[in-house]
């Protein structure tokens, strides 16, 4: 089995000097030059939160709320972790910008058949077993690849060896089921910009919960729909036998008399 | 009949004609230049105008299956006359929602593909499904209407055969997309204001469905009556009416007992955007109508009628959009106003709509009944151009001679 990979971001290591942002640029071909947000040619970005850098970027959740809206599949969750995007098959619908709950995927607006852009975790440089290309840009270590498992045991003993340096949480750990970007910090996550409301239940569990009864509509539904068809339509075919019997029996009281 | 069905057209047929043109010229737009050009939606604003349009759309054609499920399978009969003219109602608005859907996809030359690419997690797939297959069956309803008109008589009778299944397997198909268009935002609560996100979502959508539906048969028999079709007489128009009010006064207790048991009331008392929103909604949509449709006077006048519905009906219509778009704004930071394509799409389609129905009426027998001149209030050279003003003479209106 593939071993399932992630990248460790230690924001007390971070110097903010964009290094991942250029290397993955180079990487993806993309027009150079520094970006302060995810943009169509952004697929990282570092803010400064007082001196704390942060940086942006696909979180690639292991439950991904895209993959699970997308309605013709063009967003795949593979198994060696990346959330792969496939332009041909996108219909356009953009459930993904609106559902994510990290606002990762772009939209190419200008264009006329537009697609999505967002990081790709290096899939290609992954299938040839290099690291993502930001990792790799990293002069500090302040973002490091690796197996996901590897990584949060590491993540866990930094904060184990140096508590008075990391708040004892690992943001992506179990966050909205776990992501693939696990982030370590100095400072409580939320001053930080993280969303830390978002809870440890995957979001595709929260439409699936009305999704997964659509089957028992339509069984339960269906009987018990022609079962009151049934019963009213029977009681239309005794009314109106009663009305003949009635009008048969006035008649014959007619003819008696 | 055709010639007195909608006299006031005239006027009506030239503003239908610039909006339609000026649609068409706006779509046209839309597809050569994209959406960025055209339109105000943005990266954080994906869903805008025409979502809404959709959910309005949806809801009123809601008149399809709840008068299919009342007549055909409840056996209430005497709503019988008012059966296809909600059927047309459902099928232009299913169709039309269809087209909107198409413009406002990104890659219109890719709509087919939820047909062969599935994904069962997707509400949105799911919806596809849905509408697709509706749309079929509210066709297969339509079918008869067309047939009848040209004498084509055996298709009707295979047509008939087959008509209970389709007609149970539309009502839950129904019931499925009305609610799931509700489930489309249960993947947003971090983003959705807690005054409308709630897990009850597609239960909530569901309901109101029910109430806007049927205003809408009513609206529609009220404004019709006025061109001389009487579709339901005053009596049965009024207790049409009840089952409004039920669905209202079920909608109201499932989400007032929802806000209050998720914690809302905070909420609910502070004094901002949303709430204005909120109130707004609720009050106009839901307990003025409701407060009013509890009176039989209400619901014998015509007056009284035709303004509960409208509320009803614009109710929904803040509802729907308030969950489309109120409710992800964070204001005053990030809010989202439809730019005028999007609007003249949006009105393009809509007379594009109300057209097709006054042209259908004209050449399909979708009126069974013959229009009774007695009933008439006034001829119709002497009605007022606006179609859309408060039917004239208020009271009791003598419903049978």
């Amino acid at each position: 089995m593939i071993q399932k990979k992630a990248m460790l971001i230690d924001i007390s290591l971070c110097i903010g000097c964009n290094a991942c942002q250029g290397g993955c640029k180079e990487a993806h071909q993309l027009p150079p030059g520094e970006e302060k947000y995810l943009s169509l040619t952004a697929f990282t970005a570092v803010s400064d939160h007082n001196g704390r850098f942060v940086r942006h970027l696909c979180q690639h959740c292991e439950v991904p709320t895209c993959v699970s809206v997308c309605p013709v599949g063009a967003l795949t969750k593979t198994a060696a972790g990346p959330v792969a995007y496939d332009g041909d098959k996108c219909i356009g619908c953009r459930y993904c910008l609106q559902a994510c709950p990290f606002h990762v995927p772009k939209y190419e607006w200008s264009k006329t058949r537009p697609s999505i852009r967002k990081c790709d975790f290096c899939a290609a440089r992954l299938a040839k077993g290099l690291p993502t290309a930001c990792a790799e840009a990293c002069p500090t270590g302040a973002t490091r690849f690796g197996d996901r498992d590897a990584l949060l045991a590491e993540a866990a003993a930094r904060i184990q060896q140096a508590p008075d340096r990391y708040v004892a949480r690992i943001y992506g750990q179990d966050d909205v089921g776990g992501t693939s970007m696990l982030y370590l910090s100095p400072v409580p996550f939320e001053q930080l910009g993280f969303d830390t409301r978002l809870g440890k239940t995957p979001m595709p569990l929260l439409t699936m919960s009305a999704l997964s009864k659509a089957p028992n509509v339509l069984t339960v539904g269906g009987v018990l729909l022609t079962g009151i068809w049934w019963i009213t339509d029977r009681r239309q075919e005794v009314e109106a036998a009663e009305g003949t019997k009635a009008r048969d029996r006035s008649r014959e009281e007619k003819e008696h008399r | 009949m055709s010639a007195s069905v909608l006299p006031r057209m005239t006027v009506w047929r030239g503003i239908a004609t610039v909006l339609i043109v000026a649609g068409v010229l706006a779509a046209a737009a839309r597809f050569r230049l994209g959406l960025g050009a055209t339109t105000n939606l943005t990266d954080e604003f994906p869903w805008g105008l025409w979502i809404g349009f959709d959910f309005l759309g949806i809801g009123l054609a809601a008149s399809g299956f709840t008068l299919v499920a009342a007549v055909h399978l409840f056996h209430a009969k005497e709503y019988e006359p008012i059966v296809r003219p909600a059927i047309l109602t459902a099928f232009i608005g299913y169709l039309l929602v269809v087209f909107v859907l198409i413009i406002d996809l990104g890659r219109p030359d890719h709509f087919w593909h939820p047909l062969v690419m599935w994904n069962p997690h997707s509400v949105m797939c799911e919806i596809s499904w849905c509408l697709m297959l509706y749309t079929t069956v509210l066709s297969l309803e339509f079918a008869p209407i067309v047939l009848e008109k040209f004498h084509i008589h055996a298709p009707i009778r295979w047509l008939h055969a087959i008509s209970l299944p389709f007609m149970i397997f539309g009502v839950l198909l129904s019931t499925l997309h009305q609610s799931s268009f509700g489930s489309l935002y249960l993947i947003v609560p971090n983003r959705l204001h807690p005054l409308w996100y709630s897990p009850l979502l597609p239960v909530l959508f569901f309901i109101s469905c029910i109430g806007s539906g049927i205003s809408m048969v009513i609206m529609e028999a009220l404004l019709l009556s006025r061109s001389g079709v009487v579709l339901l007489p005053t009596r049965l128009r009024a207790k049409l009416a009840k089952f409004i009010a039920i669905a209202l006064a079920v909608y109201l207790v499932v989400r007032v007992q929802d806000l209050l048991l998720r914690g809302v009331l905070p909420e609910m008392t502070r004094l901002n955007y949303y709430t204005f929103a909120f109130y707004t909604e609720l009050l106009i949509g839901y307990v003025i109508p409701l407060g009013l449709l509890l009176s039989e006077r209400v619901r014998l006048s015509r007056k009284g009628l035709y303004a509960s519905c409208l509320m009803v009906l614009a109710g929904f219509g803040a509802n729907r959009m308030n969950t489309a778009i109120t409710g992800l704004e964070q204001w005053p930071t990030r809010t989202y106003f439809p730019s005028l394509i999007e609007v003249l799409i949006m009105l393009g389609i809509a007379a594009l709509g109300f057209s097709a129905f006054a042209v259908i009426v004209r050449y399909l027998p979708i009126f069974q009944a013959e229009p009774e001149p007695g009933l008439r209030e006034a001829p119709p050279a002497l009605v007022p151009a606006a179609a859309f003003r408060a039917p004239q003479g208020d009271g009791l209106e003598a419903s049978r001679p």
